[in-house]
């Protein structure tokens, strides 16, 4: 059975940490499932994007296909999606 | 040459000289990023930074060489799926031997290390305490924030917590009581005083020589432990204010202490004079410090995690720096001080590496 792919693009630390490049095929329903989908995967992310209740790091923006999303966002297959820090700070 | 680590709101700051003289900042790590503690663990020599990150949270990282990368320590976290979430690490200490390292940090939480800090394990019995739901934060959250351990036990431990009072164990942390009895919160009426568990420990530190004698400042009161922290006695008679943060001792002397009082009102030092206040005899009278510190226009905000020292006796180094990017240094146990640096970030911890 196919599943439903979305292509991830990390940059900097994250993309540090995952490793094996900066994009990634993840697996999820929505933009929740496929972050807790990413962080299990690549164990060296756990914790920094979703905090430990599993939600979205405050200051994190995530897109799909260019459009901010939210937790809770359909993602389809071939999406791609952008996680970055918001612009935030002083 | 002394090596200071600065944690500062932007980062952190690695600075070195001679005592006596302005230091040189000789790195940065984790530029723009606040670093709320750094130490180094003297028998590895490695190196510890808490950083939370505004983006990704709060994390441990370490590094045995500072010209190198740093990494991240993993177990840095609550248990997945609860219903709260770490925010920050307030502070990072290692037993005598070295063998263990306690990492405290908000919310009210404690980890210990066994690896030198790669990986950490939560304090399961203090997260889990039945009175935790009584716990309050104060302004700066509900944190640990002072972690003692006794010399040549490190299964004795006393953490004071803002704001949820003085924890004792004997037990390696299997088990917490408390230790709060004689210290008075000004700040609640009289009729819940004796049962307060809320109790806004600002910071609290162990003789190295007598460990049964703690120093704890209150928030509101000065406190000494003779019976390792079941009982305090108030010793703020003779200070100028008896609100304040951090406390720094003489390992040599275990009748020494230092503070840096702040008027209660605006928690700055009092009248825009830089003091250092000193006792050696245990709290019964205190010595203002001040030669080479500003003593006038100068309204200072020192953290709790800001004032630090080294060696001891006569030669004991002393170490403070303010939210205004000054710090201080004494190299003569406070007799006289000097300007170490003027124009760093807000300070939020130093430590002598």
């Amino acid at each position: 059975m196919l599943v439903d792919m979305a292509i991830v693009r990390l940059r900097g630390q994250l993309e540090k940490l995952a490793g094996s490049g900066s994009q990634h095929e993840v697996q999820g329903a929505t933009v929740n499932e496929l972050l807790a989908t990413l962080e299990s995967t690549h164990g060296a992310l756990e914790g920094w994007i979703l905090d430990e209740r599993g939600v979205l790091r405050r200051h994190i923006n995530v897109f799909v296909n260019g459009e901010i999303a939210q937790p809770d966002t359909a993602v389809s297959d071939g999406d791609r999606i952008e996680i970055l820090p918001a612009i935030s700070g002083g | 040459m002394t090596e200071l680590l600065v944690g500062t709101r932007k980062g952190l700051f690695v600075l070195e000289g001679e005592p006596g003289a302005n230091f040189a900042i000789t790195r940065r790590a984790f530029e723009g990023e606040p670093v709320d503690y750094a130490m180094r663990e003297p028998h590895s020599g490695r190196v510890f930074a808490a950083v939370t990150s505004p983006f990704w949270g709060p994390r441990i990282w370490f590094t045995d060489d500072l010209d190198d990368d740093w990494q991240p320590a993993t177990g840095v976290a609550l248990p997945k799926g609860g219903d709260q979430a770490l925010k920050r690490i307030w502070v990072i200490v290692a037993s005598d031997d070295g063998s263990r390292l306690w990492a405290g940090g908000d919310p009210g939480v404690l980890f210990e290390s066994r690896d030198c800090g790669a990986t950490w394990q939560l304090n399961h019995a203090l997260f889990e305490h039945p009175t935790r739901p009584r716990w309050r934060p104060d302004s700066g959250g509900l944190s640990v924030h002072s972690i003692a351990p006794w010399p040549g036990d490190p299964g004795r431990l006393a953490l004071a917590i803002s704001a949820a009072g003085v924890w004792l164990t004997d037990d390696g942390g299997a088990t917490w009581r408390h230790g709060n009895a004689g210290i008075v919160a000004d700040y609640l009426p009289q009729e819940a005083r004796a049962s307060a568990i809320d109790l806004c420990v600002h910071h609290l530190e162990r003789a190295q020589g007598r460990p049964e004698r703690l120093f704890l400042q209150f928030h509101g009161g000065v406190y000494r432990s003779d019976d390792a922290g079941e009982s305090w006695q108030d010793i703020a008679a003779g200070l100028p204010s008896d609100f304040g943060f951090p406390v720094v001792l003489d390992p040599a002397d275990p009748d020494s202490a230092y503070l840096i009082p702040v008027a209660t009102a605006d928690r700055v030092t009092p009248g825009g004079r830089v003091l250092v206040w000193e006792t050696r005899d245990a709290g019964a009278n205190w010595i203002a410090r001040g030669e080479g510190l500003p003593q006038s226009d100068a309204y200072l905000q020192v953290l709790r995690q800001s004032f630090a020292g080294a060696g001891d006796g006569d030669e004991l180094q002393l170490y403070f720096g303010a939210t205004s990017g000054e710090m201080f240094g004494s190299r003569d146990a406070g007799a006289t001080w000097f300007t170490v640096a003027s124009r760093l970030p807000a300070i939020a911890s130093v430590r002598v590496g």
